[in-house]
């Protein structure tokens, strides 16, 4: 045998082994074939095979194992089984940046699937190995690291608190500052989920800085970076005032306004509810954001959008027009009554019909004259279908509910609430009712217009217990007329009159 | 003696004149007893009359004194009080002009200020007009953008097609495919297609590179110039020394350190180091950590320092120097505060209600 013919074995045998990886990796890439790949064994043939000699093999093997496991997480439990994540993390340190790439896909596409997976993930030292990575030169390993990191860090507090503890934030921060556009949104995101979980994570996210930062990229014209960016601002600012005014104080007010007209649906809905988040917190702070112009662009934003992205603008107007009645009245000149009235009728989804209902009613509910506005819309009726429609959910009826009650309660304006004499259930009808017999008594016009519209009779028919609150409001109401029209409109008048014919004896 | 003699002889008579008297006194008696009772009751009577009339007198006297006295006294405190409840009513009423005037005033200033309110919501009606047009123009300018790109995009893609079908064009004999004989003018993609160049075959790289200026490459090997550039005719001077000229130029050669050490002296070194652990090692498995979770979270040497995390930004966020302070309390005035004046000028700034 000579050399030649020795070292031809070894050859076949390094190019079957990369055939086979190479070939598993592609089958890999197609979900349809996953089960029979582990069937046939493929997690204990992959495994020797990280420890390869050649690195392409190496490589390959651990593309093919991330694959396999961010198919399901019985695959990828199936990962931490196998012992194979300790060998990963010891290689992260130790080899070329292609390999680093692959060992860290494979350690997001374990951690991805639950709290648990990314706890064993944490539990072999990934963190520390991947904050390395992240001090990597090459754009694409960060960009590996920062992914696997945040989707270790998206799970629940304590991960997230273990990834800030390994040193992370202040990294991401620099990655979100690289100039690769990938990497950006990448690290963005992990930013966001590290920071959604509790005030004190997102005080460690600010104090490293990132609000500049992400501050700097709203402008930038890549819609996917634009929808990280508005995440992590959002998640950083809903927790508390102060995280909500540092960050307005990055001075991002006109500039997200503009974002409100992306044409990405995403990015529409995140800087919602960035608005929504930073509004919710305080009166001054809402003040500030309708002083920017921002109630017009949200307003426009409802009436443009459709569907769930809807939700935050809503939600956004509800917030502003709790907070105090100088606010809703900003609300209702900027048109947002009508766009709130369309989105409860138009919106075939409950939720978003409870949405609209709470911020009319948080908007209705200041003073007589809000309550007018939001009654002038023709609101009330909308309102009470929700109410009463057989199929509609127990929030959206609660929720209509107590807006109609929060708008009836200060509507003095008449003709808004003639309809509903007609159609409201007894709870409803009380606070009708009650309006009715708090105006009447004043206005000798209304009065005469409850007459010939025909209220006077409607509540003649009501049949209500002695005593109630509803048979006190009718008795003031009925107190403001003459006995003759009162009993003109009473039911079974007529009878009583031919019966006073019969027993009348002529005097000739 | 005569005397006696008279009166004994007169006693007869003094006896009957006695009797007499007697009789007549009694005869009388009744009638005249009456009489003095009658005038003594009289005088009696009008005597304690008099009297009691006196008393009545003085009686009046004194309660007409002590009424009077009464009186006045009522009377004076009375007035006193009239004053005080006029004043008291002028007072009040007073204090409500003032109090009128200056909730009029805090209500209009800091509460709700109607004409300030109803220009604040003007103002608020043309910022949102603004802003609206301002997004409105910036929409459509984004779609133009948009549309500007993808005709472009559409453009360039027909074009491509266009000159790669561009061998289908008609020539003068026989008619293309586009130029279909039966139609009086031929089709629109027959004039696109005259109107581009054919797509041509890649260009080869050429082998054989000539000296690139940009210094991407120099081919094989360096141009050689033609001709050597004329000397000139004189050699300028000064010079050295030739035999200085001739060690420098035949000087040992003595690299930086930086040149004289290998470029993988680094690498090379770590793997000595590594070989020589290697031997040392009894077993070549390493432990690593995977599933215990009594033990502590222990981070590689790499990542830590002797310093350790920072506690700022985890443990606290502001820096306080709790043992300088005085007292642990925080430090409260004496005086209650007044809630109207503790509000002033905080609930108001110049530009918004």
């Amino acid at each position: 045998m000579s050399q030649r013919q020795v070292l031809q074995v070894f050859e076949q045998y390094q190019k079957a082994r990369t055939q086979f990886v190479q070939t598993v990796a592609e089958l890999a890439s197609r979900p349809q074939n996953i089960e029979t790949l582990q069937n046939a064994g493929v997690m204990s043939l992959l495994r020797p095979l990280l420890l390869d000699i050649v690195p392409t093999i190496q490589q390959t093997a651990a593309l093919a194992l991330g694959r396999l496991a961010n198919y399901n997480d019985d695959l990828a439990e199936a990962v931490v089984k196998g012992d194979i994540l300790p060998q990963l993390v010891y290689s992260l340190a130790e080899q070329n940046r292609f390999y680093k790439k692959a060992a860290a896909f494979v350690l997001r596409a374990v951690a991805k699937h639950s709290p648990q997976l990314a706890q064993s993930v944490v539990d072999c030292g990934a963190l520390d190995a991947l904050v390395i990575c992240l001090e990597e030169f090459d754009p694409g390993v960060k960009e590996a690291a920062a992914w696997a990191l945040g989707y270790i860090a998206r799970h629940n507090a304590e991960l997230a608190q273990a990834v800030v503890d390994a040193g992370a934030v202040p990294l991401l921060v620099l990655c979100i500052q690289e100039p690769e556009l990938s990497l950006k949104r990448i690290a963005a995101s992990a930013l966001s989920d590290i920071c959604k979980h509790s005030p004190e994570l997102a005080q460690t996210v600010v104090d490293a800085g990132a609000i500049a930062h992400l501050a700097q990229m709203i402008l930038n014209p890549d819609a996917k970076l634009k929808r990280q960016v508005f995440s992590a601002l959002s998640q950083i600012s809903k927790h508390s005032v102060d995280l909500a005014e540092m960050v307005v104080e990055a001075e991002i007010f006109p500039a997200v306004l503009t974002c409100l007209k992306d044409p990405d649906e995403y990015v529409k809905k995140n800087v919602a509810t960035l608005i929504r988040e930073i509004a919710k917190h305080t009166p001054e702070l809402s003040q500030l954001i309708v002083n920017a112009g921002g109630v017009a662009a949200v307003v426009d934003y409802v009436g443009d959008s459709k569907g769930n992205v809807r939700l935050p603008g809503i939600m956004m107007l509800g917030y502003v027009a709790a907070h105090s009645e100088n606010l809703a009245m900003a609300v209702i000149v900027s048109k947002g009554v009508v766009q709130l009235a369309i989105a409860l009728s138009e919106e075939p989804e409950d939720h978003i019909q409870a949405a609209s209902a709470w911020a009319l009613g948080q908007i209705g509910r200041h003073t007589p004259e809000h309550a007018k506005a939001v009654a002038v819309a023709n609101v009330l009726p909308k309102l009470l279908q929700c109410y009463l429609r057989a199929d509609a959910s127990e929030d959206l009826q609660t929720k209509s509910k107590k807006a109609l009650k929060n708008i009836l309660q200060k509507c003095v304006h008449l003709p808004a609430l003639e309809p509903l004499l007609h159609d409201a259930p007894p709870n409803i009808l009380k606070h009708v009712v009650g309006q009715f017999s708090k105006v009447l008594p004043h206005d000798s016009k209304a009065r005469r217009l409850f007459v010939t519209s025909a209220g006077l009779k409607k509540i003649q028919e009501i049949k209500a217990e002695p005593g109630s609150a509803l048979a006190e409001y009718i008795n003031t109401i009925n107190n403001c007329y003459p006995e003759e029209i009162v009993k003109y409109y009473s039911p079974g008048y007529s009878d009583a009159l031919l019966e006073r014919v019969e027993q009348y004896n002529p005097k000739a | 003696m005569a005397a006696m003699v008279r009166l004994l002889n007169e006693t007869d008579n003094i006896v009957e004149t006695a009797y007499q008297r007697k009789n007549a006194a009694e005869a009388e008696r009744i009638q005249e007893f009456a009489a003095s009772v009658k005038v003594q009751a009289w005088f009696r009577g009008s005597r304690v009359r008099c009297y009691v009339k006196h008393l009545n007198k003085c009686a009046t006297q004194i309660q007409r004194r002590w009424r009077g006295f009464l009186g006045r006294q009522f009377f004076r405190y009375y007035v006193k009080n009239c004053v005080l409840v006029m004043k008291l009513n002028f007072y009040n009423l007073q204090a409500t002009k003032v109090q009128k005037v200056w909730r009029g005033y805090y209500v209009r200033k800091y509460v709700f200020n109607y004409y300030s309110r109803k220009r604040y919501l003007e103002a608020l009606v043309i910022k949102n007009d603004i802003i609206r047009n301002e997004l409105e123009e910036y929409a459509e300018q984004q779609e133009q953008n948009r549309r500007r790109e993808s005709e472009a995009k559409d453009k360039a893609a027909r074009e491509r097609l266009a000159r790669k079908y561009h061998y289908l064009i008609s020539t003068h004999v026989i008619p293309g495919v586009f130029n279909s004989p039966y139609q009086p003018y031929p089709g629109p993609m027959e004039y696109t297609l005259a109107s581009v160049k054919p797509l041509m075959h890649k260009k080869k790289k050429s082998t054989n590179n000539p000296y690139d200026p940009a210094w991407k490459s120099y081919g094989h090997e360096l141009p050689k110039p033609q001709q050597l550039p004329p000397l000139p005719h004189k050699p300028q001077g000064p010079f050295r020394e030739p035999d200085e000229v001739q060690n420098q130029r035949y000087k040992e050669f003595q690299p930086t350190l930086r040149v004289a050490t290998s470029f993988t002296a680094l690498d090379e070194a770590r793997e000595k180091m590594k070989a020589e652990e290697w031997v040392g090692r009894i077993n070549d498995d390493i432990f690593v950590p995977f599933s215990r979770r009594d033990h502590m979270y222990e981070p590689l040497l790499h990542s830590t320092s002797k310093f350790g995390h920072l506690p700022y930004g985890t443990n606290y966020f502001r820096e306080e120097f709790v043992d300088k302070h005085v007292t642990r309390m925080p430090f409260k005035t004496v005086v209650p505060p007044i809630p109207v004046f503790e509000k002033l000028n905080d609930t108001y700034s110049q530009g918004q209600v």
